[in-house]
């Protein structure tokens, strides 16, 4: 079982914040794949905990629209697999911060699952965030990153029965990827308010089963504020559409502009002068 | 939770074809998800388990196909193009129901368990508009708010049946991403679904998606096999030489083969769309031409590259132009039920005229296809008995055929 092994390095790096981590998520290859790597080590150098790559796909039935655009402008301008791969390599040769992708499950499975980890591995990869792939259709990917040392890294959602929930935890290693997202007429207080309950029962069911489960939340986060006021409930907070808008829209510099003020949401009390909360769109 | 461990391995042998359940078709179909959707598919799941066996709900169903949608649809034996073909064609009527299809039926059925599940708002994709069109028109029936999601493309070749979708009470929300056709239009609807699902249901037009969308879509068709069977053993004495539908997703193919799943002697036939031909890459051979993948939740034969990016489908007809297919269809293939066949777009038209012109009768394009399948068929099989699916009716296709066959006059022309 994946709690009898050590903790891996996401995991290890989670708690060296003090359970205040930052991740950051990033679209492979955008807008081009050296001003991605440049986007990533910004981040590192920003006091970012980890960082997650998103593999463009060509049916991203869980992104938003600012993730959807710039991933498909990425396809279009010829992205390959084989790119990840390149670009995981550049990337862990610049900096030591735990890189995560997040796939959709048909390129793993089209690459021969086995063979995605032990190439992925040896690229400097920590593990996998599997946005339509659960624990319950896993077991030859659990098999596989076991056996290279990778993290796997299942979503909870707060419509996620007990049971469920249950599974994810047993499943997961690194962190919980906790998700709640923004009905058409969702505020950001409500969304707020169901991620904390949702960081509360995962808490609960990992106590239960004898596990010290970390939860790290993706709800539209976009300001330094927002970052203080999850990591209240939980222990890492992921930020995605902001980082990638500021990416598209004003290049490396906007992004290390952003991630600084992001950085700031980490520290215990957070901004001197907290930032208006306004309405966020989901991870 | 999904059960995993049963695979398709226990439903070979000696076990009736008929019948199958979800989530299963040997390797194919399952429910691969995101986390936010799981709660409302296993809530789905649990609900059409119990609609299934419930003798109200079953009756209730009954009462609208027959009522509303004005089921049995009849079986027409096509004279003049049977004397011209060489073999005897019978057509299933579907093209009679209400709204112009079989769509009807599935639309009914999911409506009726949106109800018991308490939702109040129905979203669908729609590819030709016959299904996005079925919706609108149970959510008028039901007094339930209705979006449709449909590829920019397809609202442009399909522009009369956004008209009727608006007409009925429905938004329409033309999809800019990807292909802009309707497998994006899936995406669209899926991406509603995680951020309304407490209020809504996603009403899935096909044989398609994970479990228990293709059981339930293949169960709510299954009257179009059962009544053909029936009629065609009242009409001919007999059962018939082979079944022909066309398939994209499969429900109106899945619908009418069930019921002869179990006949040995009767050949299934489905007919993919093979567009501007199968030697081109142009095309939507899901099963011919693709490879086991995921897609829209399920396992099944898809078309998609070395990297597993779905690959952009082909042809003339909006309803067949989806990269996937049902994967019940999948499993029929892989143990040699049924065939899979390819008519191009061409092929596909040359029918369209001939049977418009022999029975006074225009198809829709989709079973256009069809009926090039049973032409085809006709010529290696003098005097068989042929029974044809005529899934859809032909108005939505008329400005496309006009255009094909240059019908129109300039004016028309520039429209």
């Amino acid at each position: 079982m994946s709690h009898e092994q050590a903790p891996s390095t996401t995991e290890a790096a989670i708690r060296a914040t003090g359970t205040r981590a930052l991740i950051g998520y990033l679209p492979v290859g955008y807008p081009d794949q050296a001003t991605c790597v440049e986007a990533v080590v910004a981040l590192a150098e920003a006091g970012f905990t980890a960082v997650e790559l998103g593999v463009p796909y060509s049916d991203p039935g869980m992104d938003g629209p600012v993730i959807q655009a710039a991933t498909q402008a990425t396809l279009e301008r010829g992205f390959r697999l084989e790119e990840l791969f390149q670009t995981l390599e550049a990337i862990s040769a610049r900096t030591d911060i735990p890189l995560l992708v997040m796939t959709y499950w048909n390129p793993v499975l089209r690459y021969g699952v086995d063979r995605f980890a032990e190439r992925f591995a040896a690229a400097g990869g920590a593990g996998l965030i599997t946005p339509d792939l659960t624990p319950e259709n896993a077991a030859e990917w659990l098999a596989a990153a076991k056996r290279h040392h990778l993290d796997r890294v299942f979503l909870a959602a707060p419509s996620s029965s007990d049971a469920r929930l249950d599974a994810v935890i047993d499943a997961s290693t690194g962190f919980v990827y906790t998700v709640s997202t923004m009905g058409t007429t969702g505020t950001r207080a409500d969304v707020d308010q169901a991620a904390r309950a949702l960081a509360d029962r995962i808490a609960a069911r990992a106590e239960a089963l004898g596990r010290d489960t970390l939860r790290c939340v993706g709800v539209g986060i976009s300001t330094g504020e927002h970052v203080r006021q999850v990591l209240d409930y939980a222990d890492g907070a992921i930020v995605g559409s902001a980082l990638v808008r500021a990416l598209g829209e004003g290049g490396v510099p906007a992004l290390r502009e952003l991630a600084a003020s992001l950085a700031l949401g980490t520290l215990d009390g957070g901004p001197a002068t907290p930032a208006p909360a306004e309405k966020g769109i989901p991870a | 939770m999904t059960d995993t461990s049963t695979t398709g391995a226990d439903r070979t042998g000696t076990e009736r074809l008929r019948d199958q359940h979800g989530p299963w078709y040997g390797p194919y179909g399952g429910v691969y998800m995101p986390e936010p959707l799981m709660a409302a598919i296993d809530e789905l799941t649990t609900c059409y388990e119990q609609c299934r066996t419930d003798p109200a709900f079953q009756a209730e169903f009954v009462r609208l196909s027959r009522d509303y949608t004005g089921r049995p649809s009849l079986l027409t034996e096509a004279t003049r193009l049977s004397e011209q073909a060489g073999a005897r064609i019978l057509l299933k009527r579907e093209d009679l129901n209400h709204t112009g299809s079989h769509k009807i039926n599935n639309v009914l059925g999911q409506a009726l368990v949106a109800q018991r599940l308490g939702k109040t708002r129905l979203i669908a994709e729609t590819g030709a508009g016959q299904h996005g069109v079925a919706t609108a028109t149970a959510a008028a029936l039901f007094g339930m708010e209705c979006v449709v999601y449909m590829g920019e493309v397809d609202t442009e070749r399909q522009a009369l049946n956004v008209a009727r979708m608006r007409l009925l009470g429905a938004e329409v929300v033309p999809v800019t991403s990807g292909s802009r056709t309707l497998k994006d239009a899936i995406n669209e609807g899926l991406r509603d679904w995680v951020a309304n699902v407490d209020t809504t249901h996603y009403l899935m037009g096909t044989v398609a998606g994970p479990h228990p969308f293709p059981e339930m879509v293949r169960d709510f068709h299954r009257a179009i096999g059962e009544e053909a069977r029936e009629q065609t053993i009242a009409m001919t004495g007999g059962l018939p030489d082979a079944v022909l539908a066309c398939v994209g997703g499969g429900s109106n193919a899945m619908g009418i083969f069930d019921a002869f799943l179990d006949d040995e002697g009767v050949r299934l036939i489905g007919l993919e769309a093979a567009g501007d031909g199968a030697d081109t890459e142009r095309h939507a051979l899901s099963i011919e031409r693709g490879a086991p993948g995921l897609l829209h939740g399920m396992r099944t034969y898809l078309l998609q590259d070395d990297d597993g990016q779905t690959l952009e489908s082909h042809s003339i007809s909006a309803g067949l132009d989806y990269p996937g297919v049902g994967p019940q269809h999948a499993w029929l293939h892989d143990i040699g039920r049924a065939e899979y066949l390819p008519v191009s777009d061409a092929e596909a038209m040359d029918a369209f005229l001939a049977l418009t012109r022999a029975e006074g009768i225009i198809p829709a394009i989709e079973s256009a296809h069809a009926v090039a399948g049973a032409l085809r068929l006709a010529k290696e099989q003098p005097g068989s008995t042929l029974v044809v699916s005529l899934s859809g009716r032909g108005d939505k296709d008329v400005a496309t055929a006009g255009r094909w066959f240059d019908m129109l006059d300039e004016g028309a022309q520039q429209q």
